[in-house]
């Protein structure tokens, strides 16, 4: 049951959480053991693995082979931040070839976290799925012996992307984000968000929300490029058959300037970004708000975001969309009464109270305070109870 | 309290958005400025989903729409207030 509007007010100080310190001292909410593909041969074998050893998790994916320059690093950057995210335990790296098997393992390995690769070539699946197989035992078992400790609230990174907007997002889920990130980002949490596309007709508002003048130039330079380089260079008229979706226009939203102004509302009022972060890269200045350049596409958005260190995503909703994630939970708010009706199996925060001016929006942000502490602490979000576990990566041009 | 059944962000917006589910035709309208509370009542032209836009005003076509406090576009045709405002008669100015 979604929770209500009327429940779960908290007062006063922050939750007290639960969570794994991983051994570079980051704080994880979930201990998942994974068995990570190198690449789309290597999925038959990880997910035989995934079967084997009960408790386990393949991350399937489409990508790996022939991928080159700026692609390539994104593609390592995605692979090894998702190994090394606190969330995960340990890593069983399955690859075709030994070098980029290795590579990945390494990369996970320097966070001190456990992870061993294996290569099908010259072994065939059989044998690697078997030898694989004991590797994830061997981890899972020592896994779960694994001791959750108290940690602060602060400790938490928290990501934020909304989908299937509508007007009620502008209204209602994006500003209980962002009156969360104005409480939270104070006392030491790391937050983002991203979709530069859906930045388009807010543009000049959000280049005014960097921390300075200097960074708001970075971001618009990230915003000019994305608009110079992916849209002119590929569009076939406008953007109108997609920006906004016939989602969100079935959900009342008419133009892009129009979304774009909800969806800055996840920001809230306060909070100043402090960096510019290319896709999956791992924030650098110490706690605060940042932006990542990330597509709007809302798997691809929040497989970055996980990538780069983060462990609990936030995700408002208009009309109802029904991601997850194999190692964030992700929390999904709405303020649509109707979507709270009609689709209350994906909600994990009602907030249509909010325009029934039964509940203001701080009320809306500690309730969303309350069910981080509590997801963190333990509790599965619908997505994870419904098995919903998008992993998409993000490609920035065809393979060589 | 009465519930509203349409909320308008800013002062200087020329739309709001209906919050009730199955809005009818002719509905004497609660309208509440969610940027400071106060309130005003409105007619509903015609029958309006939840989500969707409502004019505060007569507009003429061509006129910048404002929402947010901010320009979301402009009216590809007169629109009358209590209309339904979307795609048929608001467009962005970008393309």
């Amino acid at each position: 049951m979604a929770e209500k509007a009327k429940n779960g007010v908290s007062k006063g100080s922050p939750p007290p959480v639960t969570g794994w310190r991983r051994e570079n001292g980051r704080v994880g909410v979930r201990n998942h053991v994974i068995v990570l593909p190198l690449d789309d041969l290597s999925n038959a074998a990880a997910e035989a693995v995934a079967n084997n050893i009960k408790g386990v998790m393949a991350i399937p994916h489409a990508y790996g082979r022939l991928q080159f320059g700026e692609d390539l690093k994104l593609f390592f950057r995605t692979l090894i931040g998702t190994g090394a995210n606190p969330n995960v335990a340990a890593v069983v790296v399955i690859g075709i070839e030994d070098g980029w098997t290795k590579r990945v393992v390494d990369g996970i390995k320097a966070t001190g976290k456990p992870a061993i690769g294996f290569g099908i070539e010259g072994t065939g699946d059989i044998m690697t799925i078997a030898k694989a197989s004991r590797a994830a035992k061997d981890y899972l078992q020592w896994a779960s012996e694994l001791q959750r400790e108290e940690c602060d609230l602060s400790e938490l990174w928290i990501s934020a992307k909304c989908g299937e907007s509508d007007t009620t997002t502008g209204l209602a889920s994006c500003p209980t984000v962002g009156n969360m990130y104005d409480k939270l980002i104070p006392k030491g949490v790391y937050g983002v968000f991203g979709e530069t596309s859906e930045i388009t007709g807010a543009e000049q508002l959000a280049k005014a929300r960097a921390v300075s003048p200097e960074i708001g130039e970075k971001w618009y330079k990230t915003w000019q490029a994305y608009q110079n380089d992916v849209i002119e260079a590929h569009k076939t008229d406008d953007l109108s058959e997609s920006q906004p979706t016939k989602g969100n226009i079935a959900g009342g939203l008419t133009t892009i300037e129009e979304k774009a102004l909800g969806n800055l509302e996840k920001i809230g009022r306060e909070c100043r970004y402090i960096d510019v972060l290319e896709p999956a890269e791992a924030p650098a200045r110490g706690p605060g708000l940042y932006f990542m350049d990330t597509s709007s596409a809302a798997a691809e958005c929040v497989t970055l975001m996980g990538a780069a260190g983060y462990v609990v995503h936030c995700f408002p909703t208009g009309q109802g969309n029904v991601i997850g994630n194999p190692i964030l939970p992700v929390i999904k708010l709405t303020g649509n009464p109707k979507t709270v009706r009609t689709m209350s199996e994906h909600i994990d925060l009602d907030i249509s109270g909010i325009i029934r001016r039964e509940i203001t929006i701080p009320q809306a942000g500690d309730m969303l305070i309350d069910i981080i502490a509590r997801t963190a602490n333990g509790r599965l979000t619908a997505a994870e109870a419904l098995g919903h576990r998008e992993f998409v990566l993000t490609k920035l041009y065809r393979s060589a | 309290m009465e519930t509203p059944h349409l909320l308008v962000h800013d002062k200087k917006d020329s739309v709001g958005v209906v919050v009730v589910e199955d809005l009818k035709a002719g509905t004497d309208m609660l309208c509440v400025v969610t940027a400071d509370n106060s309130s005003f009542r409105l007619k509903s032209l015609m029958d309006v989903p939840i989500g969707h836009k409502i004019a505060l005003a007569d507009i003429k076509e061509g006129d910048t729409m404002w929402k947010y406090g901010h320009d979301i576009g402009k009216a590809v045709a007169n629109i009358r207030k209590g209309e339904h405002v979307h795609v048929h008669n608001l467009k962005t100015k970008r393309w």
